[in-house]
């Protein structure tokens, strides 16, 4: 009996190659005393004439009697190869036996060459199912690697992108993030700043997976660093521009759009580092917050054009990513800025921004299109006047921001009075009711945010069925109700207590309930007058 | 917003002096208020009317202004008076009890 070839390879996923790389090892025949050492597998390059005569050959082939330009035959009879017998499955060369010289030292006999010829015509399918088994098997290694990669990769950015939202009195701010299938390198964050400012990024890293999570990473702490310090957009942008430029990857870069609003005034200021268009939507139309600026982790030394705009009560921006815009339908059309624009452009105050996109994409993509990139959206609305806090709260009559300078207290008063003229409260009570404002605004411009400029009081007038409540927030830490000591006149004549001190005092004469809560970020008195029908003048 | 001084003017009214408040009393009044009650006593007056008037708005601050003038006339024996208070600050000076340590001139007070 002859000995099978020891191993078969062939190349994957080549076609062109067709190489059907044949063991030339060689062992003697099963009673061989010594067989000759083991010999690496000769290959036949996808050129060697040896390819095509093997693939038609129907039979053993006299390796010694073939005349072809052929390095592998070459080497072949180098090796002492005396008979060759081609594995053809379904056309293909799938492998060879190689044969040396019999150990008796005749030549193959017919019988043994039919044998051979037997043996070949059913190992060369079986031999074909193995390899096919140790493809897939190989498949499923990588397969499994890269879903392996795509959980690391989803799992870095899921960590990195915002647990919750910041609760922000007057606005609604949501996010929506789904990583498409090979996870992108989108990214989105909203950053607490001090006084009450709050910072929004939107990002997208190019590049895919592990590598562009890592990067969204660095950049999202970068960002959250430099925010803090800088506050301005541009020099955030720009300094985290040149943080990560020396450790960038080649040909990745990260395109970011970095806002910084003011709550109370409305005022966005923003910056682009090469990221797509942010839309606002205002009572007159659809505006796009440009801004010029490089992507970040291309060039250090960038410069950051900022802009502005500020949100009126109403008004709603829509920060995305990319993966919107470049969606296709099924005939290959992009969804396009333009669509975008018009679909912020025609969405009502009822559905919310968010949904409203999604919806309006669904629908241009069909419903079995695959996501082809991950799709990000944060969006920021102003709440409208009315409705802001909800049933529970009532009508908003006013809301308004003073800046802490001694004597703003006036001008707190006089909008109180013309926000609750309708009222028609009583003389006596509105005169209490304003009394009780102008103490509670001089006590959050003193002790709240001790008249420094850019800590605002914001005040807000909200009426109910039964009461109405005035609110007044300062941005200073939580803090007791000053009360050192109920203010008595006669001690304060003999000189026993400062003269000062009555603020508190009158505030809670003035009204009918006066409650204060601290949040992280200011500190609220909440003057109550409980309003028990028409006309009724309280206690 | 500006802050409106408060406009003070002094005449004298048979034994006593009237100091006659015009526009803020708060902290900004302290001066004005200070240098009339000066004026005022300076002029040998027996007590002292604080015509509140014209006086629009009155705060904490501009109570403690009072508290204080009234601790100083306490320790030079000199009374004080309260006219033209509107219901609301007559109010409020009973709730701090100012109008314990004054008399408070004027219509229907009880």
């Amino acid at each position: 009996m002859t000995a099978l070839t020891r191993s078969f390879r062939r190349k994957l996923k080549r076609p062109d190659r067709a190489t059907a790389a044949a063991d030339a090892s060689i062992e003697g025949a099963p009673a061989a005393a010594s067989a000759p050492p083991e010999q690496a597998p000769v290959e036949i390059g996808p050129n060697d004439p040896l390819l095509a005569y093997f693939q038609s050959a129907s039979e053993a082939v006299d390796i010694d009697a073939l005349e072809l330009d052929s390095p592998a035959l070459r080497e072949l009879k180098a090796a002492g190869v005396r008979l060759a017998v081609p594995l053809v499955s379904q056309g293909e060369l799938i492998g060879v036996l190689n044969l040396g010289p019999r150990l008796s030292e005749q030549d193959y006999s017919s019988d043994d060459r039919k044998l051979l010829d037997n043996l070949a015509a059913q190992a060369a399918p079986a031999l074909r199912v193995g390899q096919l088994v140790r493809e897939q098997e190989a498949e499923a290694v990588t397969r499994q690697r890269f879903e392996s990669e795509l959980e690391v990769a989803r799992l870095i950015q899921q960590n990195f992108l915002p647990k919750e939202l910041p609760e922000m009195p007057g606005w609604q701010v949501a996010a929506y993030y789904r990583p498409a299938r090979e996870v992108g390198g989108d990214f989105y964050d909203v950053i607490p700043l001090p006084d009450g400012r709050v910072g929004f990024v939107v990002g997208d890293v190019t590049d895919k997976g592990v590598p562009a999570a890592l990067v969204m990473s660095a950049t999202r702490s970068l960002l959250r660093a430099s925010a803090q310090r800088l506050i301005e957009p541009g020099e955030v942008l720009g300094r985290v521009n040149d943080q990560l430029c020396p450790d960038m990857p080649k040909a990745m870069f990260v395109t970011c759009l970095y806002g910084v609003l003011d709550r109370d005034s409305g005022l966005l200021r923003f910056a682009n580092a090469g990221h797509d268009v942010p839309y606002v939507k205002t009572a007159h139309g659809v505006d796009e917050l440009r801004a010029r600026g490089m992507p970040l982790g291309l060039m250090p030394g960038m410069e950051y054009e900022e802009k502005e705009a500020t949100l009126a009560p109403g008004d709603s921006v829509l920060l995305h990513s990319d993966g919107i815009v470049e969606s296709h339908d099924p005939e290959r059309d992009m969804f396009g800025f333009p669509r975008l624009k018009d679909t912020v452009a025609r969405a009502s105050g009822e559905e919310s921004l968010i949904d409203r996109v999604l919806t309006e994409l669904a629908a241009f993509t069909g419903p079995d299109a695959a996501q082809e990139d991950d799709i990000t959206m944060v969006t920021l609305q102003r709440s409208a006047g009315a409705g802001v806090a909800g049933a529970q709260n009532g009508r908003v009559l006013a809301e308004l921001s003073l800046s802490s300078e001694p004597g703003n207290e006036r001008g707190a008063i006089d909008e109180v009075e013309r926000a609750v003229a309708d009222l028609g409260l009583p003389r006596p009570r509105l005169e209490r009711l304003k009394t009780a404002v102008g103490e509670a605004t001089m006590n959050a411009m003193e002790h709240g945010n001790e008249y420094r400029l850019d800590r605002p009081v914001l005040i807000r007038v909200l009426h109910s069925r039964n009461r109405l409540s005035v609110r007044v927030t300062d941005r200073g830490e939580a803090r007791e109700l000053e009360r050192p000591e109920s203010p008595d006149l006669e001690a304060k004549l003999d000189g026993r207590q400062k003269p000062r001190g009555w603020g508190l005092f009158l505030i809670e004469k003035m009204v009918d309930e006066a409650h204060e809560t601290s949040e992280e970020d200011g500190h609220t008195l909440e003057l109550v007058l409980r309003l028990e029908g028409d006309g009724h003048d309280g206690p | 917003m500006t802050v409106h001084e408060l406009e003070v003017s002094v005449r004298k009214e048979g034994g006593g002096a009237v100091v006659a408040l015009a526009g803020e009393l708060n902290a900004s009044a302290a001066e004005a208020l200070d240098a009339a009650y000066a004026e005022a006593i300076a002029g040998g007056a027996g007590h002292v009317v604080l015509d509140f008037e014209r006086a629009d708005y009155i705060n904490s601050t501009g109570i403690a202004l009072i508290v204080g003038l009234l601790a100083q006339a306490r320790a030079q024996a000199l009374e004080v008076r309260a006219r033209g208070l509107s219901d609301h600050y007559r109010e409020i000076f009973e709730i701090t009890r100012l109008s314990d340590f004054m008399t408070i001139e004027g219509k229907e007070h009880a």
